[in-house]
């Protein structure tokens, strides 16, 4: 499991960062949003899979005897979660708006240097 | 009463951010409260300080929960004096932002997002919890993105592109280090992680997590190589807006870097030598990029990253000299940098544009602020007995006895460069005479034709920020004395870890 979740995270990462040297903006988008899942995956594996444990440790134990699941990096994913949907959801009015105002997609096009402003 | 003190900076400012959304179209009830909140953050900032500095740290665990478990707030000396520092530029923004700020803006929020980017930068400052300074991070840029893009205007929306862009990234690789980090110590408290990072024996992993945490902040600070985003989007927004992101924004990522590099990874080799080798290339490309522009706000978007430079190569040094030198320059940088935003939405204001081929004659037609300019301008620069040149002593000093001759060398290029661009401002913006050009028309109304209360509002900011730049400059003991004792109290992670952990 963890072999594969590790794979997983690479990918995501290879095509998010291959994604955001495009220079095409919704392709950038694309890759900010494939990145931010590879970091959501590489908090949950590391913060240790465990599998049919509880979170909870018997009060009685002195010292962890046994592994347990740890919750606080799924409070992580799910605090990170939120935060880059809203950000996601910027970006893309962001993009809508400026392809409204300049007609293009081109980042390589977003150069109409102002020297009036 | 006192004993939640530090909290109240944050509370002020959400309870603000709040309350102007229920006066959403009402734009003279917003401006009044805005005021008003701003001075209540300056007076519960200085409150703040003072407490500090007669009780030493403090620290509030949230919810009860004790230190390594729950989010812990820390508020030691180098936190208060960086809170002061944003309250008085924030307000000094706030008085410039609304007659600068054009009515189209403000109706949709304006000041709200703009208290919200202070509670942001607050809390940053506080935290002791490195995923609760992530959640800040993201309230800081999800604001900025805000204040960006207000308004929508064609290079407006391209620079707010690259901003968020990089950005974003720049969260997404801090996010990825914090997933390191909790993987590697199996905590989130700072001073917990200081601990345990002791007990890790593969050095390659923390190094692994310390570039991470350098290239997060690095994107914030604007850092070279990672520093194009900052002059390609700095001088879109209005004036008031890149002012508060030229004062703290940038600042934010060097405090992050501070307290990183002396609480969780001091005196780490490999670190030091690589923050050296990039202040250097940071400074020689900022001032470099100063040199060949035109348009007065990126010259001083390419200035910011220059001085940046001079920050980081501080910390890559690494003593309690050189870290109070960094400090020095760190509250002086917030302050001039706030200003030299505010002076060049001046001039806009004034000209209409800020190419400084097509403006000139400011000093015959106003003698009195072009004097004023010249305080902030020779701050900048450093010339004794002003504000820039106190901290330089003790960088030159510090980087001399530790032979970082490239860093010694770079601060010399970088400063003599700084004085050659406000040489070429000067002549060129102030002396030249005014060129025949025509200017678009805008949509405001120039500074010549406003009533005399907005012409001292667009002023008094300046000049309480040029005050405040002179104190730092004339009383430098007692700056110095302040940057010595928070250096000697964060070079020892020691002191942070007691007060936080309580053994």
């Amino acid at each position: 499991m963890e072999i594969l979740l590790a794979i997983m995270t690479g990918i995501l990462y290879a095509s998010g960062t291959y994604m955001i040297l495009r220079r095409s903006i919704v392709k950038l988008i694309i890759g900010i949003i494939l990145l931010g899942n590879g970091v959501n995956l590489l908090i949950f594996l590391l913060g240790r899979i465990t599998k049919g444990e509880p979170p909870i440790i018997s009060p009685e134990l002195k010292h962890f005897a046994d592994i347990y699941a740890d919750p606080i990096p799924q409070a992580l994913i799910l605090t990170s979660i939120v935060i880059s949907f809203g950000l996601q959801a910027f970006a893309i009015i962001l993009v809508k708006r400026t392809y409204k105002a300049l007609h293009t997609d081109d980042l390589d096009m977003l150069n109409t240097l102002d020297e009036d402003s | 009463m006192t004993e939640n003190i530090i909290t109240y900076p944050l509370v002020v400012h959400l309870f603000f951010s709040i309350v102007l959304m229920f006066f959403w179209q009402k734009i003279k009830v917003q401006k009044i409260l805005t005021i008003v909140g701003n001075f209540i953050a300056l007076g519960v900032a200085i409150a703040v300080f003072i407490h500090i500095w007669s009780n030493g740290t403090q620290v509030v665990n949230a919810g009860n929960w004790d230190a390594p478990f729950g989010i812990v707030f820390v508020g030691d000396m180098l936190s208060a004096t960086l809170l002061l520092l944003t309250a008085v530029s924030g307000l000094a923004v706030s008085i410039f932002s609304i007659v600068s700020v054009i009515n189209a803006r403000l109706r949709f929020g304006f000041f709200s997002v703009y208290h919200f980017l202070l509670l942001g930068l607050n809390g940053a400052f506080l935290t002791g919890d490195i995923f609760n300074l992530y959640v800040w991070f993201e309230i800081i840029i999800i604001s900025s993105f805000v204040l960006i893009s207000i308004g929508g205007e064609k290079n407006q929306l391209e620079g707010a592109i690259k901003y968020f862009t990089l950005n974003f990234f720049g969260s997404l690789i801090f996010l990825t280090a914090l997933g390191v980090i909790y993987g590697l110590t199996g905590s989130l408290n700072m001073a917990d992680i200081a601990n345990k990072i002791k007990l890790i024996d593969s050095q390659v992993l923390i190094d692994i997590s310390a570039v991470l945490f350098l290239t997060a902040f690095s994107i914030k600070s604007a850092v070279f190589p990672l520093n194009f985003w900052l002059p390609a989007s700095y001088h879109t927004p209005p004036s008031a807006v890149s002012a508060i992101f030229s004062g703290l924004l940038t600042k934010v990522g060097v405090y992050a870097l501070i307290r990183m590099m002396t609480l969780i990874f001091p005196q780490d080799e490999f670190l030091m030598n690589l923050l050296i080798v990039l202040s250097v290339l940071t400074i020689i490309s900022g001032s470099f990029g100063a040199i060949i522009q035109n348009n007065i706000r990126k010259v001083f978007s390419y200035l910011i990253i220059c001085h940046i430079g001079f920050m980081i190569g501080g910390l890559g040094v690494f003593n309690v000299l050189a870290i109070s030198g960094v400090l020095f320059y760190l509250i002086h940088d917030i302050i001039v940098k706030t200003n030299l935003f505010l002076i060049g939405g001046v001039i806009y204001r004034i000209k209409g544009t800020t190419n400084m081929k097509k403006i000139g004659d400011l000093y015959h037609s106003f003698p009195k602020l072009s004097l004023l300019i010249i305080i902030v301008l020779f701050s900048l620069v450093g010339v004794p007995p002003l504000s820039g040149f106190w901290p330089k002593i003790s960088l030159f000093l510090s980087s001399y006895n530790n032979e970082n001759y490239w860093y010694f060398g770079a601060l010399i290029l970088g400063s003599f460069i700084t004085l050659v661009v406000v040489a070429k401002i000067w002549s060129e913006a102030f002396w030249k005479k005014q060129p025949e050009f025509s200017i678009r028309k805008k949509k405001f109304i120039s500074f010549g034709q406003l009533y005399t209360l907005q012409k001292w509002q667009f002023i008094t900011p300046i000049a309480i920020l040029a005050i405040i730049s002179l104190y730092i400059g004339f009383g430098a003991d007692h700056i110095q004395t302040l940057s010595l004792k928070i250096a000697e109290d964060i070079i020892d992670p020691q002191n942070y870890i007691d007060a936080v952990l309580k053994p």
